[in-house]
């Protein structure tokens, strides 16, 4: 079997007596279309936090393809292929959308720290910003104040900002959070227009969406795997039902 | 518009940016009796321009920041005397010396925010200025640093009594700072800085090093802070522990947000209202004029957010589009 694009191995984590991840092993093959459910509470973005580097595990590892990457800070991680979005709007609410993507753009080219050239000198990285603009659509409201901006477009921008990093592995926290339900098919859609090398774990609540979307889905219970296995499996599982509705019986 | 011209565009030189360099002539001619305070106005705007860099920009605290300021001046003072007198190399060792304070500080200051930052950055200023009074060998302690002679700029002009060269020469090392400042605000590096600025947590997650940028401008902000410091000792020819005190530090935070931070000009305006009212107040009654500018800060804050550029962008902005 080839590496898989990211993997976790007996990954741990604990919030002093309370334990947020149990002995986490995923494995995401290169490509995969993976969606990460579970009720509230369940350690889903703990999960996204601990991968990203913004939380330290307690044990385990973390591998981004063969690279062991379980000690490295957040922005190594970023350099190295692996990006996220936030669940809230975590975004530069003060720059336009182009200004913002470019930002991401002139930091993954390393020229983010050249304070004696002006950006109009740096013409590449703005079309590339453009660029990941139009993809997602934005590229009609790129000279917009990102806080001016309609909040699914801010779920887009959220996307965008990550794609700019030009991510192998991408992680979407909720991508269509608080967006109406009539337009988080939008979001989705954008996401699934992504490049097919680009591996994608995504958290999503809505299990019409995540049908439709993912190839894989993992169960996240308490912290642990629940189960996991294709959409139908899934569907099929008494176990998950149950979990979901809040029938599992205890003891 | 493309991208690319809109980018462009954003650094272009507005006519209002013109006006307000032609303006800063106007004291030759039309107030040849205030040229020292002129003068005076010149470096305050320099020190608030340096602070306006990592507070305004990149949304670093600091209550602490005339420590570069009067390591600049020491330096250039020192150097001067023991040295020799040659201004423009005066200028480059204050602002080297508080560059090298800078960096040295910039690692612990690049891993604080907020409160803890205002703590630290206060505090040392304050051990600065007792280090500074505690070395009266060196720095001649509270009577003052005397004996600094600066040479003539460029063996032609002599800083007088009358203040013309001291304006000139404050203005002119001003202008060349701020072209450099207006320079890095439009570059990647002034992008950056406003994203560390807007969201803290959000730049490790697009792969930026925030600590490594703030380290990099603190240095920066530090070198202008300096350089203002060893103008102010050339042009007075004396420097005192005021240089290093709370006062000038929170001064320089009052000019800023009055005019603006976070805007190029915001300094300039802030440090220009602020040392004319100081002026003016303290001709009518020398005790009470902080009464006046208190008064003054706290109806700005509350009536203009983001100081009177703050006020007067957002006034124009509505004006034109109706």
């Amino acid at each position: 079997m080839s590496v898989p694009a990211l993997s976790t191995r007996s990954l741990c984590k604990a919030f002093g007596s309370l334990p947020v991840a149990r002995d986490i092993a995923i494995n995401l093959p290169v490509g995969a279309r993976y969606a990460l459910i579970g009720p509230n509470g369940a350690g889903k973005t703990t999960l996204i936090d601990l991968m990203t580097g913004m939380l330290a595990p307690n044990a385990g590892q973390i591998l981004l393809g063969e690279e062991d990457i379980t000690a490295l800070g957040p922005e190594e991680r970023v350099r190295r292929g692996l990006a996220r979005t936030f669940q809230i709007n975590t975004l530069f609410a003060g720059l336009n959308a182009l200004e913002a993507v470019t930002l991401a753009v002139t930091e993954r080219r390393g020229v983010s720290g050249e304070f004696w050239r002006g950006l109009g000198s740096h013409g590449e990285a703005i079309d590339e910003a453009y660029e990941i603009l139009s993809k997602l659509k934005l590229s009609d409201f790129c000279y917009q104040t990102t806080r001016e901006l309609p909040y699914g477009r801010q779920r887009l921008l959220e996307i965008a900002l990550a794609l700019a990093t030009q991510p192998k592995v991408l992680l979407l926290d909720e991508p269509a959070a608080g967006v109406p339900p009539e337009e988080s098919g939008e979001v989705f859609e954008a996401v699934a227009g992504l490049s097919d090398d680009l591996t994608l774990l995504f958290i999503e609540h809505d299990m019409h969406v995540v049908f439709r979307f993912a190839s894989h889905i993992i169960v996240l219970v308490g912290g642990a795997i629940f189960t996991e296995g294709t959409p139908a499996e899934i569907a099929a599982d008494p176990g998950v039902r149950e979990v979901y509705l809040g029938k599992r019986k205890h003891g | 518009m493309t991208p690319q011209a809109y980018m462009r565009a954003q650094s272009r030189w507005h006519p209002l940016e013109i006006a307000f360099w032609l303006a800063t002539l106007l004291p030759f001619v039309i107030f040849p009796d205030y040229l020292s305070l002129a003068s005076q106005i010149a470096v305050a705007a320099l020190f608030a321009l340096s602070l306006d860099l990592i507070l305004g920009y990149a949304g670093i605290v600091s209550l602490g920041h005339a420590a570069f300021f009067g390591t600049g001046a020491y330096a250039a003072g020192i150097f001067s005397k023991f040295v020799w007198g040659e201004p423009f190399s005066g200028l480059i060792v204050g602002a080297a010396v508080a560059a090298l304070l800078g960096y040295a500080m910039s690692f612990i200051i690049a891993r604080f925010r907020h409160l803890t930052l205002i703590m630290i950055t206060l505090g040392l200023g304050l051990l600065l200025r007792e280090a500074a009074n505690s070395a009266g060998w060196l720095t001649g302690g509270a009577d003052g640093f005397q004996g600094i002679s600066i040479w003539q700029i460029l063996g032609l002009f002599k800083f007088d009594l009358f203040g013309t060269t001291q304006y000139a020469y404050s203005l002119s090392v001003l202008f060349i700072v701020f072209l450099g400042a207006r320079r890095l605000i439009y570059s990647p590096f002034g992008l950056a800085l406003r994203g560390i600025r807007e969201n803290w947590v959000r730049m490790p997650a697009i792969g930026a090093s925030s600590r490594t940028h703030i380290r990099k401008i603190y240095t920066i902000a530090a070198a202008i802070a300096g350089t203002a410091g060893a103008v102010i000792a050339q042009t007075t020819q004396t420097v005192s522990l005021e240089a290093l005190s709370f006062e000038r530090s929170a001064d320089v935070l009052v000019m800023l947000v009055l005019g603006g931070a976070g805007r190029l000009y915001g300094g300039l305006i802030g440090a220009a209202i602020f040392m004319t009212a100081r002026d003016q107040f303290s001709g009518i009654a020398p005790q009470y004029w902080y009464f006046w500018i208190g008064l003054l800060l706290v109806a700005v804050v509350m009536v203009l957010p983001n100081g009177i550029l703050g006020g007067l962008s957002q006034f124009y902005r509505r004006w034109r589009g109706k």
